[in-house]
């Protein structure tokens, strides 16, 4: 199978690969797929003030679920949660030029970002609800 | 050390045409051209002369008579006619056909098709190191079975099945015995009558000859097999399959087999000690580096390995300037992981993880230590990016995680 330049790109010099604390209450970590699927992704990301300001990654998959999870990390570093919570697989589908049958590793790269953003999402009700001064 | 790439390790798949193969074919091409059916001219006779020439050679590799030898397109072509050929003629003894979960699929998608044709076909499971014991197919033969197919040697793994001893029971049993031995053939001894073997497909491409031609060994005696032809027509190869015969890649073959022959127990030897170079290399180097298949019956060229936490796919895009292939889903269309690794109890995430190396005859040791270089820098790239090895290195045992299987 012929991969895109983008996707080489992605392998070879992937951005953003590592490991946030996930104990840290502005850290939102979502982990998805399993390694008997053959793809497992985690996704981290740091949140301040609304604002996603660093991500990581690390994927245990193809080449095309490696360059998907890192160009997700490269996407929503800057944007708010909510516009993170909008990126659609088919983005990064046509970014990456996938073929028909690497489309699930755009899905896997959706719904990683989608589970750190719920993880940090829930970190952040924990505290208010104990709190509940209001 | 110097080598020149891209550097082909997939011999398993197909081989280079030996030169000296090549040579002996060119003037099949244009000088003896003739029609090996043709009787009536001189054109004819050489082109059938060199048929039989090839015919005694591809004979004499397995001990077999030239008229017990059909020449067919392939070894796929060989699968079908033997077994689809043998149920046929047998209709009226049986339909019972027995084989392995590990076969080719040319053997497999033959067996489905039968089964579908009012056919019962027992795939027997294999043990951890991707065997069949002579045990299992003793209990499996019922009175109606007209049929055992057992591959030689595995194609992914390299594993040998105990052939000789399967060929002692069937023909004690008294039910045919075919095996598929495009692996084995020209890489390994094979001696039919030793083996019992009755019925046995081989290919001229995976032993340095021509794509496009291959041939199946019919037991002529004690007992003698019939087989129902599949290509019907002016009756070439003794009704066995008809068509124009393929003179030039017939010549091939039997040059490809001739020099196997000759060279076999030196070549073996050598492609050996690279094989087991790898190995210790492989297993030295690189912690949780997983050898598929038994290596106490083993082809010498074929190496299957796992490297766990490492997805298949993605390591062979780092090698992208080495030519092997992997039992990851992410190469195949089914986007299944491989049958052959998960029979054997292979968890799905180390079939995903399985690369399958095969040494030939033009393999050097400095393309080995190449290649070992390139698999232990890629390893660790990977295993750096990769989730499970982090989880492992942190004392987290992965079965104990709930996945998200998608």
């Amino acid at each position: 199978m012929a991969y895109s330049n983008k996707v080489i790109d992605h392998y070879e010099n992937p951005r953003n690969v590592g490991s946030l604390d996930k104990d840290d209450d502005d850290v939102g970590t979502g982990i998805v797929g399993a390694p008997a699927c053959g793809d497992v992704m985690k996704l981290q990301i740091r949140v301040e003030g609304g604002v996603i300001t660093d991500a990581k990654f690390k994927t245990y998959g193809c080449g095309s679920a490696i360059a998907s999870s890192s160009l997700v990390t490269e996407w929503v570093k800057g944007m708010s949660v909510d516009e993170a919570m909008k990126i659609q697989n088919s983005q990064i589908a046509e970014e990456l030029s996938l073929p028909p049958v690497k489309i699930h590793c755009s899905v896997l790269a959706e719904d990683a970002i989608k589970a750190a953003i719920r993880d940090y999402q829930e970190k952040q009700q924990k505290p208010a609800t104990e709190g509940a001064a209001e | 050390m110097s080598v020149k790439t891209p550097i082909y390790l997939d011999f398993a798949a197909t081989c280079p045409v030996d030169p000296r193969v090549l040579e002996a074919m060119l003037p099949a091409f244009t000088v003896d051209y003739g029609n090996a059916a043709s009787r009536t001219h001189v054109f004819g006779w050489r082109a059938e002369e060199a048929v039989e020439r090839g015919r005694a050679e591809v004979a004499k590799t397995i001990g077999a008579d030239p008229k017990e030898i059909t020449f067919t397109s392939g070894a796929t072509e060989s699968n079908n006619l033997a077994i689809k050929g043998a149920a046929e003629f047998l209709a009226d003894r049986g339909k019972h056909i027995i084989t392995a979960v590990t076969e080719h699929k040319a053997v497999l998608d033959t067996c489905k098709y039968l089964e579908r044709r009012g056919c019962d076909v027992t795939y027997l499971p294999v043990d951890t190191q991707g065997l069949v014991t002579p045990a299992q197919i003793a209990e499996a033969i019922r009175p109606d079975t007209i049929l055992v197919s057992v591959m030689f040697a595995n194609n992914e793994t390299g594993v040998i099945q105990p052939i000789a001893e399967i060929g002692a029971l069937c023909h004690e049993r008294g039910v045919l015995f075919h095996t598929d031995a495009v692996q084995a053939f020209g890489k390994v001894p094979i001696d039919v009558q030793a083996m019992n073997i009755d019925m046995m497909s081989v290919s001229a491409h995976k032993i340095y000859g021509p794509k496009g031609v291959g041939a199946l060994y019919v037991r002529r005696r004690r007992p003698r097999v019939r087989i129902a032809p599949q290509i019907h027509g002016g009756g070439h190869e003794r009704g066995n399959r008809s068509g124009t015969l393929n003179v030039p890649g017939i010549v091939g073959f039997g040059e490809a087999a001739r020099i196997a022959r000759e060279e076999m127990a030196e070549e073996s030897a050598r492609i050996l000690a690279l094989r087991e170079h790898l190995r210790a290399r492989l297993s030295a180097e690189i912690p949780h580096a997983i050898v598929n298949g038994t290596l106490e019956r083993h082809l010498p060229g074929t190496l299957n390995v796992s490297f766990a936490y490492v997805e298949g796919e993605s390591l062979l895009m780092g090698l992208k300037d080495i030519a092997v292939s992997s039992g990851s889903a992410c190469t195949s269309a089914s986007l299944e992981p491989s049958y052959v690794l998960r029979a054997m109890g292979l968890d799905d995430e180390l079939a995903h993880s399985s690369l399958r190396i095969t040494i030939g005859r033009p393999t050097t040791r400095d393309e080995i230590d190449y290649l070992a270089d390139r698999v232990k820098e890629q390893v660790e790239r990977l295993r750096e990016m990769s989730p499970l090895w982090e989880m492992v290195q942190d004392g987290i045992d992965l079965s104990t995680i709930e996945w998200t299987p998608h």
